[in-house]
């Protein structure tokens, strides 16, 4: 055993700085707080900085990071769902078609939704672990199904692809103030997005089913070697991204009291960019929920913060495209430092 | 030549009896029957090709045999999968590791298997007791750890490979098999892992090694299966074979003979 002392010596202190600097969503983190400094100064005196300035932002990543959360764990398990903004579309208009033209309950045309939900994820699921296809293809095939049946149902039933008047049985009603009231002046839908994210970070970091799916993303076959049911955490996370779309649509049809056919379009998008500027990889295995959290965030304050500078809103896009980019260069870069052999 | 006597008084943990093996008309394995006993390792040496992945694949459950028997502790059985084999306590580790690069240590060595704690919905991983035995058992294999958390793909291969040797012991394999979990290592860490099996061996395991170097094999090896050609072409017992001699067998000995005094002779 004359070599053991040798290799005790070789203690691999990581420090605290590196092991910081190498937390999946230190990106995201960093961009939130450039972000907003940068609309503080460019846009604080128009109103960014106001108590309806921050509202208006936090509403926009509410209902951004509402979805990103069960996207950021079905991409950690190594998955995509691009169905997610054609089931937005599909829950808001089961809510409104079932309520408005055949004046179901709310709770009863809530439920529909939710079956429906579920339904979308098992089949997305089933079908990306029968056929080994991957996912990316088939729920791309489900956004564009998905969508075409809303729109072809809405108009069959009811002439039209928006409905308005969902009015969910008066004012008063609980599940229009679950969905979309306000506490505090801050909507319903701010709660619904701090709450998904306190409970996507508890499963993936303090469960065994968070363990999982990290397993399932990292290395599939080694993960079914040692025994996790990796079918079973794709199946059950598709199923979560397409409850999750259908708590958008919900927040939506109540605030709005409408439903249209193309409501969640490219939102599928949105959500994968927030998920990696939120530091996950597009391979899986590795990304955080608070990162997913702070990519949507990202997102609310640039969306709104170029609203509040005056500059043409037309020019979010070109700002989304180029933090995308530099998160994900940066990105690599930290996985690259926090897989080197030391 | 051939050593068959079974340890006193005890049934091997594991054994195969004439087994082969066909692969349409290729025989990978022909009439081959080798022994497993606790606290042994036993080496199985071949040249490439010689059918070493084909037998391990039969003892850790992936291929069936076309004949023969095989026995765990002297009880005929038929495993159906590879997670058969594992319920009889044979661990498999193979070259690739099995473990997720980007997780961190403690999460890989429990992957699957995770403690928890707390009761109904607050059910949890719990991660400190896996951080302790995690930190704990790879202490015992001389690796020092500050930080369980940090990515397996910071650990050196011979960690690596320690560490996914540790898993399968501390969750009680009875039979460890390793498939060439020296190869790709340097002189050093070669013998971190060679140092760890010969621990493992000490807890009573019995250990498979298959390798293509002697000189690995035989400061650890207590039997030495020689494999040629899918054939079985002999069984050691150490003391009554040296180093060299095995050397010699393995490699098609006369060929290297040949070789040797035709570059002498230049």
């Amino acid at each position: 055993m004359t070599g053991t002392s040798a290799v005790q010596d070789r203690v691999r202190d990581i420090g605290f700085l590196r092991r910081q600097l190498t937390r999946p969503e230190l990106a995201a983190v960093a961009g939130a707080v450039l972000v907003f400094v940068f609309f503080a100064i460019t846009a604080g005196d128009s109103g960014f900085l106001t108590f309806g300035g921050t509202v208006s932002y936090l509403e926009v990543a509410a209902q951004l990071g509402i979805v990103a959360v069960p996207v950021a764990l079905l991409m950690i398990a190594g998955e995509f769902d691009l169905s997610v903004g054609s089931m937005v579309g599909a829950a808001g208009i089961v809510v409104a078609v079932t309520t408005v033209e055949y004046g179901l309950p709310m709770w009863v045309a809530v439920l529909l939704a939710l079956a429906l939900a579920v339904l979308v994820g098992l089949f997305n699921g089933y079908v990306v672990i029968r056929t080994g296809l991957p996912s990316f293809i088939v729920t791309l095939g489900m956004l564009f199904a998905l969508r075409g049946l809303t729109i072809g149902f809405s108009r069959l039933l009811t002439g039209r692809t928006q409905i308005g008047g969902v009015t969910a049985g008066g004012e008063g009603q609980p599940l229009p103030v679950i969905f979309s009231g306000e506490v505090g002046g801050l909507p319903a839908s701010v709660f619904w997005w701090l709450g998904l994210a306190v409970l996507g970070t508890w499963v993936l970091q303090r469960t065994r089913f968070g363990n999982w799916i990290f397993g399932a993303g990292g290395d599939v076959t080694a993960a079914r070697n040692v025994g996790v049911p990796t079918n079973r955490v794709k199946m059950l996370l598709f199923v979560c991204t397409a409850v999750g779309a259908t708590l958008l649509a919900m927040i939506q049809v109540t605030s709005t009291r409408s439903a249209d056919v193309l409501r969640g379009e490219l939102l599928e998008l949105q959500a994968i960019a927030a998920v990696v500027i939120g530091g996950a990889l597009l391979t899986g295995g590795y990304g955080s929920v608070v990162g997913a959290v702070f990519g949507a965030l990202i997102f609310g304050m640039v969306q709104m913060g170029i609203f509040f500078t005056g500059v043409n809103t037309d020019w979010f896009q070109v700002f989304v495209g180029v933090m995308l980019l530099a998160a994900v260069l940066f990105n690599t870069y930290i996985r690259r430092q926090a897989s080197k052999e030391r | 030549m051939a050593d068959r006597t079974p340890v006193p008084g005890a049934a091997p943990l594991l054994e195969i009896r004439n087994v082969s093996k066909y692969f349409g008309s290729v025989i990978a394995l022909d009439d081959v029957s080798m022994q497993v006993h606790g606290g042994e390792v036993t080496c199985l040496l071949g040249d490439n090709g010689a059918g070493k992945s084909t037998l391990i694949k039969v003892l850790s459950g992936v291929h069936r045999p076309d004949r023969g028997t095989l026995l765990v502790d002297g009880n005929e059985t038929v495993f159906g999968s590879p997670r058969e084999a594992i319920e009889y306590g044979i661990a498999t580790v193979y070259q690739d590791l099995a473990m997720i690069p980007l997780l961190g240590i403690s999460r890989n060595f429990f992957l699957g298997r995770e403690p928890v704690s707390g009761r109904g919905p607050f059910r949890r991983f719990d991660k400190p007791r896996a951080d302790r035995v995690t930190r704990d058992e790879l202490r015992k294999i001389g690796i020092g750890v500050r930080d369980t958390a940090q990515p397996v793909a910071t650990l050196s291969g011979g960690e690596r490979q320690s560490v996914a040797i540790a898993r399968a012991v501390y969750f009680g394999a009875k039979v460890l098999i390793l498939d060439e979990p020296t190869s790709a290592l340097g002189v050093r860490e070669a013998g971190i892992v060679l140092r760890y099996i010969a621990q493992a061996r000490e807890r009573g395991v019995g250990v498979v090694l298959i390798t293509h170097n002697v000189h690995h094999a035989f400061p650890v090896g207590d039997r030495f299966v020689l494999l040629e050609h899918g054939r079985h072409t002999g069984t050691y017992r150490k003391g009554e074979i040296s180093v060299t001699e095995l050397e010699t067998k393995m490699a098609g000995g006369e060929a290297l003979d040949e070789l040797r005094a035709e570059l002498d002779r230049d």
